[in-house]
C-alpha cells in the first residue's frame, strides 16, 4: 500500500435509485475524475469535497442492495469498503431511501456487523408522507442518520458537519440481529479459516466476514482472492445437516428490520406503491398504449442519432477541413504540413465528429434512466430480447447502432454484467451504421440499373431494404452464436426493480454526458488519433519526388510550389487531386492493396477496391473518397456521376470488371467486416484489453470474406 | 400473518408432506406464478437458482413477507411483484419456484 494521502478517503454506497449520485454531485461539485476499479471494467468516480477545512476524496461506490457477492463486479464494494485493495475510507457514507427504508437498512445492517465508519444519508424524505424518526433509527444502530434531499441540496450542511464529525470521531454503530445458534457456530468455523489480515483482529468484524462469506462463497462464485481454505470451509458449513444458511442469515436480518425499523416508519400499508407511478404505468406498460410510447421514444432516439446530429457533425468537419486549409495556406508546403493537416488535424477531426451523437446517445439515455423508464423498457421488451439471447437492456445499444457503434457501444453501460456488456459489444459493430450508407449508395448507383421488380418497387431501393434486413438478422444470429460459444455465462435471471417515476435533474444527466465525452476523447480518441495517423503514413508514402513530376505536368508542379499559398481557389484542386491521386496509388497503402489482391481476388475485388478497403478502414464512408482518388476524381461523393461512371467503365478481358455481382458481394462485405478503427478503439476502450477487439476484427472480417466468397463464387457458377 | 411472525421450514414441510384428507382445511402452498393478480398472498419458500434467490430475499421478499403478483408484461412474460412497497419484476420460470400461501 501507498504512504497514507493526507487527505480524508469517503465512499458513497447505497441501493440502486436511492439518489446517490446526485448527492455525489452536489458534495463535490463539478469535477469528477472517473477511473477504473483494479481488475473489474466497473469505472470509478471520484471527486473532491473540503470538510471540516480538509480535503477529503469522495468515492462514489455503483449502486448495490447488499455486500454478497457471486461475481468480482459485486465484490468491489466488501472491497472498497474493507480496503482490500487500495487504502480503506475513513468514512462510509450510506445514502439510504426514507421510502424503501427496511430493504435499506438491510445493506447498513450488513456493513454495521463489518464494523466499518458510517453515517447514513436519508434522503428523499418528501416522497413519504410521513417521515420516519431519524433520530429514533439513529439510536436504534448507534450510527449518526442525517435527513437531506440531494435535489434540492436540502441538509448538506449538515450531512458536511456530520461527514466532519465522523471523520475527527467515527461511530461504528450496533446492532444485534438474532441468528440462529447454529448459523452462528458456522460463522465462528469460518472464522477461523478467513485469509491472513481480512478481520484485521477486529472479532467483530471477522464475524461479519465469516457472515458474508457463508452467504457468497460456494462451488461456482466467481469471486477473487478467496482462498481454497475459505471455499472449502464454506461449502463444508452449507453443506452440515442440508442446512439453507441464506434463508437463515437473510430472515434473521429482515426479523430484526421489521421488529425495530418498521414500526418507526409511519408510512403506507404494505403492498401499496407510490399512486403517481401507479398511474403513468397504467398508460406505460399497458398492452398497447405501453408499445406505442416505447416505439415512439426509440424512434425518437433513434431520429436523433442519425438526422438531428447531422447539422452538428457537418459544422465540425467544415470547421476541421476550414482549419486544414487555412493550416496549409500559411505552413511551408511539405511532409510536415501535411502530417499536421491530414494526419493530427485529420485525426482530431475523427475523434471530435463523434461527439454530438454521443452527447446526444447520453442525453437520452440519463434522461430514461433517471426517470425510471429504462427498468421498464427491459420489462416490456424482455421476453423478445430473451429469445434473442441479448440482455433487455440491450435495445437502446443495440438500436443506437443503427445509426453509429461509436456511442452504441458505450451505451451498453447500462447493463451491470460484463458478460451481457461484451456480448452485445461484439454484435452491434454488425447494425448498420449510418456510415456504411454511402458506400452502399455508390455501389448500388454504380452498379444496378435502375429497374424495378413487377414494374413497380426500385430494385435499389429494394436493395437497401434487403441490406438493413440482412445486418440484423446477422447480429441477431451473432449473438445466439457468440452467446452460447465464446461469451458463454451462467443464465442469470431477471431480476429488476421498477423504482417510482422521477423527474431527472439536469446536473445528473449533463454530468454524466461530459462525463461520457471526457473519457471518449480522452482514451478512445488517443488511439483514433493514432491510427489516422498510420493511415494518413500508409496512403501518402513513399513520395518520391519522381512520382509528383510524373504525376503533374511542370506547369501544374510550378502552380503548386511558387504561387502563394493564399487562395483557396478551385484552380488549385484539379493539381492537387491528380498530385494525391498519383500518390495514393504509388503508396504503401496500394501495394498493400496489391498484395491483398489475391486474397480478395476470389470475393470479386480487384487491387483498386483492396485500397478502398484500406481506406476505409478509418471510416467507413472514406471508401468513396479513396475509389475517387484511385479514379483521380476530386472530392467525390457517393452521388458523383462521375466515379460511377468510372467504376462502370473498368473493364477486364473485354467484360464489365464490376458486375451487380461484385457490387452485392461488395456491400455484403461492407455489412459484415470491422471496417472501422474507431468501432475497435473504443471497444478496446470499454474492455480495458486488446483481446476483445482482436476478436472482433477477426470474427467479423472472416464472417465478411467468407459471406462474400460464397455468394461471388456461386453467383458467378450460376452466371450472373 | 404478519411479517414479524415467519413460517418457519418445519411448518412449510409439515404443510407440503401432510397427507390431504387429515389436513384439508390448511392452506395449501402454492407457486407465484399461479397467483391471481392483485391478490396479496404470503411468501413460504424461495427457491430457485443460488445467487437469484439470495437476491430476492435480500429485496426483502423473504419467508413470511406479502407479496402480490401486480401485472404480468404485455407479452406475457416477466411478472411484476409488490411486496414491502416496491415493485419488482422477474420471470414466470422463477416464479414457479416462489412458494405462496394464502393469508390467514
Amino acid at each position: 500500500m501507498a504512504s497514507h494521502p493526507t487527505y480524508a478517503r469517503i465512499a458513497l454506497l447505497g441501493n440502486p435509485n436511492t439518489g446517490k449520485t446526485t448527492l455525489f454531485n452536489q458534495l463535490t461539485g463539478a469535477r469528477a475524475r472517473v477511473g477504473n476499479y483494479p481488475g473489474v471494467t466497473v469505472e470509478r468516480r471520484s471527486g473532491r469535497m473540503t470538510v471540516g477545512g480538509r480535503e477529503a476524496e469522495v468515492v462514489d461506490l455503483p449502486g448495490t442492495y447488499s455486500l454478497t457477492a457471486r461475481s468480482p463486479e459485486e465484490q468491489l464494494a466488501i472491497e472498497h469498503v474493507l480496503g482490500m485493495h487500495e487504502a480503506p475510507p475513513d468514512l462510509v457514507v450510506v445514502v439510504v431511501d426514507a421510502g424503501q427504508l427496511v430493504r435499506n437498512f438491510y445493506l447498513v445492517i450488513q456493513l454495521i456487523e463489518l464494523e466499518v465508519p458510517l453515517i447514513v444519508a436519508l434522503n428523499m424524505l418528501d416522497e413519504v408522507a410521513d417521515a420516519p424518526d431519524h433520530q429514533a433509527i439513529g439510536r436504534l444502530l448507534g450510527v449518526p442518520v442525517v435527513p437531506i434531499r440531494a435535489k434540492t441540496n436540502r441538509g448538506l450542511a449538515a450531512l458536511t458537519e456530520a461527514i466532519a464529525v465522523g471523520l475527527a470521531k467515527p461511530s461504528f454503530g450496533s446492532v444485534k440481529v438474532d441468528y440462529p445458534e447454529a448459523l452462528e457456530a458456522d460463522a465462528a468455523a469460518v472464522v477461523q479459516a478467513l485469509p491472513e489480515g481480512w478481520g484485521q483482529g477486529k472479532p467483530k468484524r471477522e464475524l461479519g466476514l465469516a457472515l458474508w462469506a457463508l452467504g457468497s462463497v460456494d462451488e461456482h462464485d466467481e469471486l477473487r482472492g478467496i482462498t481454497p481454505e475459505l471455499r472449502a470451509a464454506c461449502i463444508e458449513r452449507q453443506a452440515v445437516s442440508g442446512r439453507d444458511v441464506d434463508t437463515e442469515s437473510i430472515t434473521a436480518r429482515y426479523r430484526f428490520l421489521d421488529a425495530h425499523v418498521t414500526p418507526l416508519v409511519r408510512a403506507r400499508a404494505p403492498g401499496t406503491v407510490p399512486t403517481t407511478t401507479e398511474r403513468i404505468d397504467r398508460v406505460l406498460l399497458h398492452p398497447i398504449w405501453g408499445f406505442a410510447v416505447f416505439i415512439a421514444i426509440m424512434l425518437t432516439v433513434f431520429q436523433s442519432l442519425f438526422s438531428w446530429a447531422s447539422p452538428a457533425i457537418t459544422r465540425i468537419e467544415s470547421a476541421v477541413s476550414w482549419l486544414g486549409t487555412n493550416l496549409t495556406q500559411h505552413l511551408p508546403a511539405g511532409v510536415l504540413t501535411d502530417l499536421l493537416v491530414e494526419g493530427v488535424l485529420g485525426g482530431v477531426g475523427n475523434v471530435i465528429v463523434f461527439l454530438p451523437q454521443i452527447l446526444l446517445l447520453f442525453l437520452f439515455i440519463g434522461v430514461l434512466e433517471d426517470s425510471g423508464y429504462m427498468a421498464r423498457a427491459a420489462y416490456l421488451m424482455d421476453r423478445i430480447m430473451r429469445a434473442l439471447g441479448l440482455h433487455g437492456r440491450a435495445f437502446v445499444p443495440m438500436l443506437s447502432g443503427c445509426a453509429c457503434a461509436i456511442p452504441a457501444i458505450m451505451a451498453t453501460r447500462t447493463m451491470e454484467r460484463h458478460r451481457d456488456r461484451l456480448l452485445t459489444m461484439l454484435v452491434i459493430p454488425l447494425m448498420t451504421c449510418s456510415a456504411r450508407l454511402p458506400v452502399y449508395t455508390l455501389v448500388i448507383g454504380a452498379l444496378f440499373p435502375p429497374s424495378r421488380v413487377f414494374g413497380i418497387v426500385p430494385v435499389q431501393g429494394l436493395l437497401m431494404v434487403f441490406m438493413y434486413l440482412f445486418s440484423t438478422l446477422m447480429a441477431l444470429l451473432a449473438a445466439g452464436v457468440l452467446g452460447r460459444t465464446v461469451v458463454r455465462g451462467r443464465r442469470i435471471p431477471l431480476l429488476i426493480e421498477l423504482p417510482p417515476y422521477r423527474m431527472p435533474t439536469w446536473q445528473s444527466v449533463v454530468r454524466q454526458m461530459s462525463e461520457r465525452a471526457t473519457s471518449f476523447l480522452k482514451e478512445a480518441g488517443t488511439m483514433i488519433l493514432a491510427c489516422t495517423i498510420v493511415l494518413w503514413g500508409l496512403l501518402s508514402f513513399p513520395r518520391h519526388d519522381a512520382v509528383t513530376l510524373r504525376a503533374a505536368p511542370p506547369e501544374m508542379l510550378a502552380t503548386e510550389d511558387k504561387r502563394p499559398r493564399t487562395e483557396a481557389s478551385e484552380t488549385s484542386v484539379a493539381p492537387t487531386v491528380n498530385v494525391r491521386s498519383e500518390r495514393l496509388t504509388h503508396s504503401y497503402g496500394a501495394k498493400l492493396g496489391r498484395a491483398i489482391e489475391p486474397a480478395i481476388k476470389p470475393l470479386g475485388f480487384d487491387w483498386k477496391i483492396g485500397v478502398g478497403l484500406i481506406g476505409a478502414f478509418a471510416a467507413r464512408e472514406v471508401f468513396v473518397s479513396t475509389m475517387g482518388l484511385v479514379y483521380g476524381i476530386g472530392d467525390a461523393d457517393q452521388s458523383s456521376e462521375p466515379l460511377r461512371e468510372k467504376m462502370r467503365a473498368e473493364s477486364k478481358d473485354g467484360k464489365p470488371a464490376y458486375s451487380p455481382l461484385t457490387g452485392l458481394s461488395l456491400m455484403l462485405f461492407f455489412a459484415l467486416a470491422c471496417q472501422c478503427m474507431s468501432t475497435l478503439a473504443v471497444v478496446k476502450r470499454e474492455t480495458r484489453s486488446y483481446r476483445w477487439p482482436a476478436f472482433l476484427f477477426v470474427y467479423m472480417t472472416s464472417l465478411a470474406w467468407v459471406t462474400s466468397f460464397l455468394v461471388f463464387q456461386l453467383g458467378t457458377k450460376l452466371g450472373f | 400473518m404478519s411479517p414479524t411472525n415467519p413460517i418457519s421450514r418445519d411448518s412449510l414441510r409439515r404443510c407440503v408432506s401432510a397427507p390431504t384428507g387429515t389436513t384439508s382445511e390448511a392452506p395449501q402452498p402454492f407457486a407465484l406464478a399461479d397467483a391471481p393478480l392483485g391478490q396479496a398472498f404470503v411468501v413460504v419458500e424461495v427457491g430457485g437458482e443460488r445467487g437469484f434467490r439470495r437476491r430476492l430475499m435480500e429485496l426483502g421478499l423473504v419467508p413470511g413477507t406479502e407479496v402480490t403478483v401486480k401485472k404480468v408484461a404485455p407479452l406475457g412474460d416477466p411478472l411484476e411483484l409488490v411486496t414491502r412497497g416496491c415493485s419488482l419484476s422477474i420471470r414466470t420460470s422463477e416464479a414457479r419456484a416462489v412458494r405462496i400461501i394464502a393469508r390467514v
